[in-house]
């Protein structure tokens, strides 16, 4: 009789082995600790900023490799509790072949009694720093985001496989009419057909609307995808498999405030300070920023706001502290510039001239120069 | 123009004015009324040394009309003075010579007889006795306000079962409310600063009486009556002074009538203002005051003897807070007395923290003067902006910029002197002299180091045991977490659970002696 376990053993991939004899290693090693009498400790990759460093050739933000030390004391044990109940539950994810979504995880903590997780973002924390620990992707470990991944419209034929019959799927997204293709949580399958020219990351939902309305992609032969905020990894990795596969540039159309320069734009293209050890896979070295640019607010002579006190504080930490904005001069300068003039522009702001100004005129003016855009 | 010239009377000044004497709105009016009848009671009962017993009662007649009684279980009033005590405006026992009490300027009781005449047309009605062998005497009075003189309506014998003391009642326009100025309050406060009186307090929407006990057995020793400093004395007291004197000649009545002036010292100001020493003080008063006003602050004279005060002192602070305030800490200090201006005073401040008292709200100050609670201008008191000046954040509470701390606490200040100075006739506040400053902010400075050593020694006390509960808590879960991942059995699981126990306990312990 064949034992249960080992047909899931059998269902595992080489990817699940390494990582369920990462965590039985780990487990192993704190145990021995504990029946030796010693305080146990992980050694955790510190995820910040202040962690990672830039090299242009590289593409990327890497992992500098400082370490934090979490020792079991009276102090830490109750994160302690939490991060190897994670763990467990994580093991038990891998080897059923099961998924569990990071909002799912933090109501199975619920199951914990007094180690459960008070607030979500409690449960986040102690995942990323799971993630962190072993190296290796959340998926990998069985854990999804539940976020959106990101909306395609335009020059491109996705190339997917039915789930039962694994026939291949040939998705056209220029036939979504008014709607558009969404990015799946994992794109690691897909393949792609195009002869697009260029792919346009763009940051707001209403932005790639009028876009898509006015088949703008048609009469710029693109691709158009939108962001919708901060770009979740599986978009970032779209972006970044299409991008690589037909060789075309990705030039990125965000709002003209700190927040789109340096969390949406720095993120898609070096990735984060918060995963570091996934940038490689999760970042679009070949991006490069069309607008709206701090130099756009002058010359289109944009409507602005004040720019409110987070985004100076925003916009200062990223000139003194950011690696990717410290390494360019250019980006310094225009950063330095919106600071002084102490205003910011939204891409709607375009509406101004127009409706469909930024159709007309704004987009091709820009494209008509792509060695101006911003690195 | 002349012959149109009349002298006002001070109670048609008073009618006219009666803001200064804190009638300015029927809440503040029932209030001060109750307190006046109260002040005189106390008062009464100490001087006479007497444990006081009090009963205040509102009843309610209509709408905005009440009808206030005030009894307590003093000396009694001997016949012939009552209509002067409660029908005639500045008539006090106090003249020339200067004694810590409650009332100061005798204006209170028969101030707050003459408002309720003028909104409700009733008289005031005493009723008092000075011993069982005594008949009680009844009397209703309403004062002319023209002639600053009683009128009595009613005056007979009547039966009274107490064998001594005064009822007093009034029929006023007011409203009675709940909160920061209420009368409520006003009883309450009343009890902590006078832990040795027992009040049975009846508000209008009860009918049956709470009883506020007495904390202490012990009746505050009598203040002794000192004459007036020379510093102390403003130009138009000294006027009066002079004017009122028996004496013949100068330096004899600045020896006589002022405290800590030999013949050397007299003859000193006199030489200081020009005058001879054998000049009539009459006519002085007429045409030399200001020159001698002026001498006076030039000579040197020793400071006021300061054992004229009678502090409710620290253990008595402590039994009236204890008593009426739920509390976890409580704490005070009195500070020895001192001088501002040629008058003696002396300050304390107690507090009561923690137990049942709101922590999210800003700690309720309570000020007294000579044991009287004052509810009023807060804002412009030397307590409140004392009080405001010290950095409470260093002794553990947080602190708004220009705030009162928040936290759960009551701070009880008092000022004893015979001679407070109010910023106002109504005295509400205590005017910010810079000697009377100093000596609060060292007094709630030093209750403050008190509260701190007590916060911090509690939060080390809730630390200690929430670290302690954790390792209850979050070490089974490691346990579980390791049998999840390692299949360990039920005996290792127990066993890694109860090493690690041992092992954080220890080291745990450890650190309380590194500590």
């Amino acid at each position: 009789m064949v034992k249960k376990s080992e047909i899931k053993q059998k269902r595992a991939t080489d990817s699940s082995k390494k990582v369920l004899s990462a965590i039985h290693a780990s487990a192993e090693d704190i145990h021995g600790k504990i029946m030796a009498r010693k305080k146990p400790t992980m050694k955790l990759p510190v995820r910040s900023l202040a962690n990672v460093k830039y090299q242009p050739q590289r593409g990327f933000f890497e992992m500098k490799g400082q370490k934090k030390e979490r020792t079991l004391t009276v102090n830490t044990v109750k994160t302690f509790a939490q991060t190897l109940r994670m763990v467990a539950l994580s093991k038990e994810l891998v080897e059923n072949d099961d998924i569990a979504t990071k909002r799912e995880a933090y109501y199975v903590s619920k199951n914990w009694d007094e180690a459960r997780f008070s607030e979500q973002p409690e449960s986040d924390t102690v995942m990323d720093d799971v993630e962190a620990y072993f190296g290796v992707n959340r998926e990998q470990l069985g854990f999804i985001p539940e976020e959106k991944g990101g909306d395609v419209a335009g020059r491109l034929f996705v190339v997917d496989h039915d789930r039962d019959t694994g026939q291949m799927l040939r998705i056209d997204c220029t036939k979504f009419g008014s709607g558009a293709y969404s990015i799946p949580i994992s794109v690691e399958q897909l393949q792609f057909e195009t002869n697009a020219d260029f792919i346009l990351a763009i940051e707001t939902a209403g932005m790639f609307q009028r876009l898509v309305k006015h088949n703008y992609w048609k009469k710029a032969n693109c691709i158009l995808i939108s962001m919708g905020g901060v770009p979740t990894r599986a978009c970032r990795r779209f972006i970044r498999r299409l991008a690589d596969f037909k060789k075309i540039p990705v030039y990125v159309f965000v709002d003209g405030d700190p927040y789109g320069i340096t969390n949406i734009y720095r993120t898609l293209k070096v990735g984060s300070g918060n995963a570091a050890h996934l940038n490689e896979f999760f970042c679009v070295p070949q991006a490069r920023f069309l607008g709206i640019t701090p130099q756009d607010i002058v010359d289109y002579k944009l409507p602005t706001h004040p720019l409110k006190d987070v985004d100076i504080k925003r916009a200062r930490d990223a000139i003194k502290n950011d690696p990717f904005i410290k390494h360019y001069r250019e980006w310094i300068h225009a950063i330095e510039h919106m600071l002084k003039m102490g205003v910011r522009a939204e891409q709607q702001a375009l509406a101004k001239h127009g409706l469909n100004y930024v159709i007309e005129s704004y987009l091709p003016q820009k494209l008509a120069r792509p060695e101006k855009f911003l690195p | 123009m002349a012959a149109r010239q009349r002298e006002i009377s001070v109670s048609e000044f008073f009618s006219k004015n009666r803001h200064l004497l804190g009638f300015d709105n029927p809440q503040k009016a029932l209030l001060t009324a109750i307190k006046e009848a109260v002040d005189n009671s106390l008062d009464a009962c100490e001087e006479a040394g007497i444990l006081p017993a009090l009963k205040v009662e509102i009843r309610q007649l209509a709408e905005d009309r009440f009808r206030i009684g005030v009894e307590d279980n003093g000396p009694g009033i001997i016949k012939a003075q009552i209509p002067k005590i409660f029908g005639k405006l500045l008539y006090g026992s106090k003249f020339h010579t200067l004694k810590q009490a409650r009332g100061q300027q005798g204006i209170g009781i028969s101030a707050a007889g003459m408002y309720g005449l003028l909104t409700t047309g009733k008289s005031i009605a005493i009723t008092s006795r000075t011993g069982h062998d005594k008949p009680a005497h009844y009397y209703e009075i309403q004062i002319d306000t023209r002639k600053n003189a009683p009128q009595i309506i009613t005056d007979k014998v009547v039966e009274w079962e107490p064998p001594h003391g005064t009822r007093v009642e009034i029929e006023l326009i007011g409203t009675y409310k709940k909160g920061r100025h209420s009368v409520d309050d006003y009883i309450h406060q009343t009890a902590i600063a006078n832990p040795h009186c027992e009040i049975f307090y009846t508000p209008p929407d009860s009918t049956e009486a709470q009883h506020l006990a007495r904390g202490s057995e012990e009746l505050p020793p009598e203040p002794s009556e000192i004459k007036p400093h020379p510093y102390g004395v403003e130009l138009g007291i000294l006027i009066r002074m002079m004017k009122e004197t028996p004496a013949r000649h100068l330096s004899v009545a600045l020896r006589r009538d002022f405290s800590r002036v030999s013949t050397r010292v007299a003859e000193d100001i006199c030489k200081a203002a020009a005058l001879s020493p054998n000049a009539n003080p009459h006519s002085i008063a007429v045409n030399e005051a200001e020159r001698l006003y002026k001498a006076i602050n030039s000579v040197r004279i020793m400071s006021p003897a300061t054992n004229c005060l009678s502090p409710i002192r620290e253990e008595q602070i402590l039994l009236g807070l204890k008593k009426e305030i739920d509390a976890a800490f409580y704490t005070a200090i009195t500070r020895t007395p001192t001088v501002y201006r040629g008058n003696p005073f002396q300050v304390e401040v107690g507090l009561a923290y923690g137990g049942s008292l709101p922590s999210e709200e800003l700690v309720d100050l309570m000020r007294f003067a000579n044991r009287v609670p004052l509810q009023y201008q807060q804002s412009g008191c030397a307590i409140t902006k004392a009080a405001l000046g010290i950095d409470w954040r260093s002794y553990g509470l947080s602190q708004s910029k220009g705030a009162l701390p928040v936290g759960p606490m009551i701070l009880f200040v008092h000022i004893a002197s015979a001679w407070v100075p109010f910023t106002s006739e109504s005295k509400e506040a205590v005017a910010p002299y810079p000697e009377i400053m100093r000596e609060l902010r060292l007094a709630l400075q030093e209750c403050g180091r008190k509260l701190a050593t007590h916060i911090r020694a509690h939060r080390r006390a809730v630390d200690e045991e929430k670290k302690k509960s954790y390792i209850e808590k979050y070490i089974p879960h490691i346990g579980i977490a390791l049998r999840e991942i390692l299949g360990l059995s039920a005996k290792a699981e127990k066993d890694v659970v109860a090493t690690l126990k041992d092992v954080l306990e220890r080291s745990r312990s450890k650190e309380q002696i590194d500590d």
